[in-house]
């Protein structure tokens, strides 16, 4: 395999509260080589051609959720983004995360995201003395689970959902309603009554509408719609 | 004080009628249809006999009801969206409140009229 060089072309989103009077968009280069397989490779590349461009990373392998960007117009992870996924001869447009304040270039401040998650308790409430060893759980209680416990909280997912530009100090979007839906779900929970009491209000459940956004872009392949479904059907058993 | 509040813990049972209501919102608009292509419509008088039917008039009365509860939790849903200030959002939901309110008894005063 050769190691040839080729020229990618960016159009990258700017912008320093320090210097800059508005955001801007960078029409930038770089020369990668055929090892640069994902947009992070090619991104830390940029960086140390003009190392005042900013971005978080850290894992480069979809577990941190920390370089979550808005890429050439939908949200995804720039390392779970394959280069050769671009179309040829067109500039990658890279924006920071929609909806959210942007602190410098494609750092956004993500406050209000982990206000809506930690919002909904996500930890195991249970009054009884632990056991020795675990709680157990029966592998089909444990399988509820799947789809629900692989989010990194990347948070690309509330960002694209109309519903939380809206009202994000309401509504607690996707990410935490998926996540509200994992210890909604968990048998070892002994709040589950306390949680569907909390989420069954007009605003922070129930601003959902269903869009499916979140299903689109989520890097991990979850589905927040499904869950938000779940909670809506158990509120449902729960009434009637 | 500027506090923001949720907590509201309402909205199941809008949601859950929403659904209810579009289902038979969807039944009525089959019916209508089918009875249309049956020739209900044809001239005033078969429109006039249809419309005096008992069971027709009770499912379009049901319809009635429906599409303005429908309606009731749409539109609220976009002004819940769309307009921050809680005193706007009043003022709309009144407005909207009272005009489905009266597109409702005015409906039920057309069939009734048939
Ligand atoms: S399905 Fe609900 S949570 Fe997901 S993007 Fe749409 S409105 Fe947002
Ligand atoms: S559900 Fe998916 S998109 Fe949303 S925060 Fe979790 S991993 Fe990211
Ligand atoms: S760098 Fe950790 S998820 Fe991409």
């Amino acid at each position: 395999m050769t190691n040839a060089a080729r020229t990618v072309h960016f159009k990258i989103y700017r912008y320093d509260p320090d210097q800059d009077a508005k955001p801007y968009m960078q029409d930038i280069s770089v020369e990668i080589e055929s090892t640069d397989r994902k947009l992070l490779d090619a991104m830390v590349k940029l960086k140390a051609q003009d190392d005042s461009i900013s971005f978080r990373r850290s894992c480069r392998e979809g577990v941190c959720g920390s370089d979550a960007m808005n890429i050439n117009g939908k949200n995804g992870l720039a390392c779970l983004t394959a280069m050769d996924s671009f179309p040829e001869g067109k500039p990658i447009v890279l924006r920071p995360l929609p909806g959210l304040p942007v602190i410098r270039d494609l750092i956004v401040d993500m406050t209000q995201f982990f206000k809506q998650y930690n919002s909904i308790k996500p930890y195991l409430i249970n009054n009884d003395p632990p056991p020795e060893r675990e709680r157990l759980q029966s592998p089909e209680d444990r399988e509820e689970l799947d789809g629900l416990y692989e989010c990194i909280l990347c948070a690309c997912c509330s960002t694209a959902c109309p519903s939380f530009w809206w009202n994000p100090d309401k509504f607690v979007g996707p990410a935490g309603l998926l996540a509200a839906y994992r210890f909604i779900a968990d048998t070892r929970d002994q709040a589950t009554s306390d949680r569907l009491d909390d989420l069954e209000d007009p605003y922070r459940l129930f601003r959902c509408h269903t869009i499916m956004n979140c299903v689109d872009v989520c890097p991990k392949g979850l589905n927040p719609t499904k869950a938000i479904g779940k909670i809506k059907e158990m509120m449902v058993r729960r009434a009637v | 004080m500027k506090r923001l509040v949720v907590g509201a813990h309402y909205g199941l049972m809008d949601w859950l009628a929403q659904r209810v209501t579009g289902v038979l919102m969807a039944i009525y608009t089959v019916i209508i249809f089918a009875a249309m292509l049956g020739g209900a419509t044809a001239s005033r008088e078969a429109w006039q006999a249809f419309m005096a039917n008992g069971f027709i008039r009770f499912i379009t009365f049901l319809f009635i009801i429906s599409l303005c509860y429908h309606a009731w939790v749409g539109v609220r849903d976009i002004w819940m969206d769309y307009v921050n200030p809680a005193a706007m959002r009043v003022i709309l939901h009144v407005l909207t409140l009272l005009a489905l309110v009266g597109y409702a008894g005015w409906a039920v005063q057309i069939i009734w009229r048939l």
